[in-house]
């Protein structure tokens, strides 16, 4: 009898502790019979993916799984009386449909033991088979076919640029140079996406096994972490199970009595999107400022400290034991011809089913958003979907039937990037969104080469303009130019990417474009300098609400008598329009 | 502070590269990055004030200024913008008077944070205010609880 209880993030903010509380609580106190106490143990797990109906808890009773949705603290003691006492679940707060919906496409491997074990528990790894990958390749393979297995695998880099992991190590293997290093990149700066803090607070040993799988093919026997400082969990359970790993000999001398050693650091990071990048992470660690270098030499051959060195996104890592443990012609299975696998993605925006997947590549947009995510939250139409964060762009609703994989989304100007993956609806203006994604890049460019210092600077300028009804004519030609000449002359991937949500929105959004620079309007009412706040009279109760919630002091009107909204005065902050029951305030 | 100091910089006198790491312990203990401190490591290490500085400025994590007593933190992420975490930014920079690049109010009660993700999308859009979350919020049940505050303070 175990009762799980969904401590991802989104479960936490849901109030997962005050959940497992209750549970503890109401385990001891209730007069359970003492054998089923004995095996009743509730013990936290990291993300169980469907985040939206958090907080999540399942109770595995007899060989059955029984899932409820939504648990609040005072849920609990009726569960427990009821289900756990009793043999009746309570139907009423049963996960509906949309669980199994969310889940019945869903392929795991990485995410496999995330929300099924404890991570902070070693054990629980070891029993359920971890650590025997990393035993057999140092006891009985040599680098050489570790890296075979993982080209034969055709996983690639899971951190966005989609790089073969195998070319990548063995790169590195064949480099010169005694001493090599290998690093995990948990530096997970795209906004929206939270695919490697879950890995890492869900499963931290998974990653630690790639590591050291890793660092036995390249012949490295020194790795680091470089992960964000905003992730205190992550930090705190990835610190615990290298303890725990050196504590069972896992790191450290002689591991599994083979002569290979290999220690692992912790680098906390300090908030700068730029340091994603290979040489600029390497310049952080290093202890300098987070700047890129020119490529060549690559860090395969000329790295940290100038020695050889791997740097692999979390998810790739966490891949390595199930290939290795499963072989590669079963990883291979997986996704289409060129992309290997699944992905791990980060479902948000405008969708009912917020949470983390896990699909096989080659799956549809179709599929995510409609079948996994049970479509759009609101019932508006749908309008894009953005994949790859600041990097990425926009594929518009009637691309819906695209395969997600790395060439597919390239092909129409986006990435898959890190995972995330924001569903927008018909509220959601793309001209907003691409200054969105600017304002990012651009606060983020660290300066160095003038293309992407000056070029963001510009970019963010015109899309201000034109946000703000001072759009000019050639605008978007003139957008479109500086892009292209961003995209070739920068210096690293942020600068070479940066221009894609602005590419793609032009693209595919002309016209939403042309409405603000010709017409000066937003379609999609998002843009506040283009709208206009007016009170129907004929609805207006003279309730009051809206002229008590103007900051400006822009509403006036006798009680009980119509409100009126002076236009000179009103800054345009919709608070009228969002405090109104009575849907009297109408803008435009 | 000097023993804090000194207590900090015990660790660094070998490893004197590790100016994030010792960056990182200072804002820990102080909330900021004072003057002092710098000018400090920067004698004891003899590694340019500058240094630090270029450092600190690089990394959105260092603040040079305290912050105030209460810290709201909003989240920009992707997911909470297309749920209108502008507008809610809008209205708390209202409220609190602070104008396009400050962020600590003038009598130093509130300082309003933006972190680029706090990974609860599902709750989009997120405010925290001195670590209670509030998810789905909006402008008007924000700024309820920072009235709230004020009244208390």
């Amino acid at each position: 009898m175990v009762i799980r209880v969904c401590m991802g993030p989104a479960g936490i903010a849901a109030g997962g502790k005050e959940v497992l509380d209750a549970f503890r609580q109401c385990l001891s106190e209730a007069g359970i019979s003492a054998e089923v106490k004995e095996h009743c143990s509730s013990h936290q797990v990291g993300c169980i993916g469907l985040c939206a109906k958090d907080v999540l808890v399942e109770v595995h009773k007899n060989g059955n799984k029984t899932t409820y949705q939504y648990v609040k603290p005072d849920m609990v003691e009726r569960i427990v009386s009821e289900h756990v006492i009793g043999d009746t679940p309570v139907q009423e707060w049963l996960a509906d449909s949309d669980c199994e919906n969310f889940y019945r496409k869903q392929v795991k491997v990485v995410l496999s033991d995330c929300g099924r074990l404890d991570p902070e528990d070693i054990d629980a790894y070891i029993a359920a088979g971890g650590y025997e990958p990393t035993r057999e390749v140092l006891a009985t393979w040599i680098p050489d076919d570790v890296i075979e297995e993982i080209k034969a695998s055709g996983i690639r880099g899971r951190g966005g640029a989609g790089f073969p992991t195998g070319l990548k190590w063995e790169l590195a293997r064949r480099s010169k140079g005694t001493k090599k290093y290998l690093i995990c990149n948990a530096d997970e700066g795209d906004p929206g996406a939270f695919m490697d803090r879950a890995v890492i607070e869900g499963n931290p040993h998974s990653v630690i096994e790639g590591m050291l799988i890793g660092a036995f093919a390249i012949g490295a026997d020194k790795g680091y972490v470089y992960i964000r400082a905003e992730y205190p969990l992550a930090v705190e359970r990835l610190k615990l199970a290298i303890k725990q790993a050196y504590e069972r000999r896992f790191l450290g001398e002689d591991i599994f009595n083979t002569n290979f050693r290999f220690d692992i650091e912790i680098k906390l990071g300090a908030g700068a999107f730029v340091c994603g990048e290979e040489t600029a992470l390497i310049a952080s660690i290093e202890g300098q400022r987070g700047m890129p270098r020119p490529k060549p030499p690559f860090p395969v051959n000329r790295g940290l400290w100038q020695k050889p060195t791997v740097i692999n996104n979390v998810e790739t890592l966490a891949n390595i034991p199930y290939i290795i443990r499963g072989g590669s012609a079963r990883y291979a299975s997986l996704g289409t011809e060129k992309s290997k696998g699944t992905k791990v993605f980060a479902l948000t925006g405008k969708i009912k089913n917020t949470g983390l997947i896990e699909v096989p590549m080659g799956i549809s947009l179709r599929e995510i958003i409609y079948d996994i995510g049970g479509g759009i939250e609101g019932g508006k139409p749908l309008k894009a979907v953005q994949t790859g964060g600041p990097s990425g762009g926009c594929i518009p609703a009637s691309m819906l039937d695209l395969n997600v994989d790395y060439e597919s989304l390239a092909s129409v100007g986006s990435i898959v990037g890190s995972g995330g993956m924001i569903v927008l609806d018909e509220d959601n203006c793309m001209v907003n969104m691409a200054k969105y994604f600017i304002q990012f890049t651009q606060s983020e460019s660290c300066g160095k080469c003038v293309p992407c210092r000056v070029g963001t600077k510009r970019l963010l300028e015109i899309l201000d303009r034109i946000t703000r009804g001072e759009g000019k004519e050639d605008d978007m030609e003139l957008l479109e130019k500086l892009s292209n000449g961003i995209k070739s002359a920068s210096l690293c991937g942020l600068g070479q990417t940066a221009p894609n949500p602005v590419l793609s929105t032009l693209k595919y959004f002309r016209e939403e474009y042309k409405a603000h620079i010709r017409d000066k309007k937003c379609p999609a009412m998002v843009c506040k300098e283009l709208l206009t706040y007016s009170i129907n009279e004929e609805v207006c109760k003279g309730c009051g609400a809206c002229l008590k919630a103007c900051p400006a002091g822009a509403i006036s009107g006798a009680k009980k008598k119509p409100h009126k909204i002076n236009a000179d005065i009103c800054i345009r902050c919709g608070a009228c329009f969002d405090v109104c029951k009575f849907k009297s305030v109408g803008r435009e | 502070m000097d023993n804090i100091l000194k207590d900090i910089i015990k660790n660094y006198h070998e490893k004197a590269g590790n100016i994030i790491s010792l960056l990182q312990e200072t804002q820990d203990a102080f909330g900021y990055i004072p003057r002092e401190a710098v000018d400090f490591y920067s004698q004891e290490l003899h590694i340019a004030g500058s240094r630090f500085y270029g450092v600190a400025t690089f990394y959105s994590q260092f603040r040079l200024k305290p912050t105030g007593k209460n810290k709201i933190v909003a989240c920009c992420g992707t997911a909470c913008h297309v749920r209108g975490s502008e507008k809610i930014i809008n209205g708390l920079k209202r409220e609190l008077g602070l104008t396009e690049d400050e962020d600590t109010s003038q009598d130093g009660e509130f300082t309003l944070e933006k972190v680029a993700c706090l990974g609860t999308c599902s709750f989009a859009p997120v405010v925290l205010i001195n670590g209670s979350i509030y998810g789905k919020t909006g402008t008007e049940t924000v700024l309820k609880e920072i009235r709230k505050l004020e009244k208390g303070k």
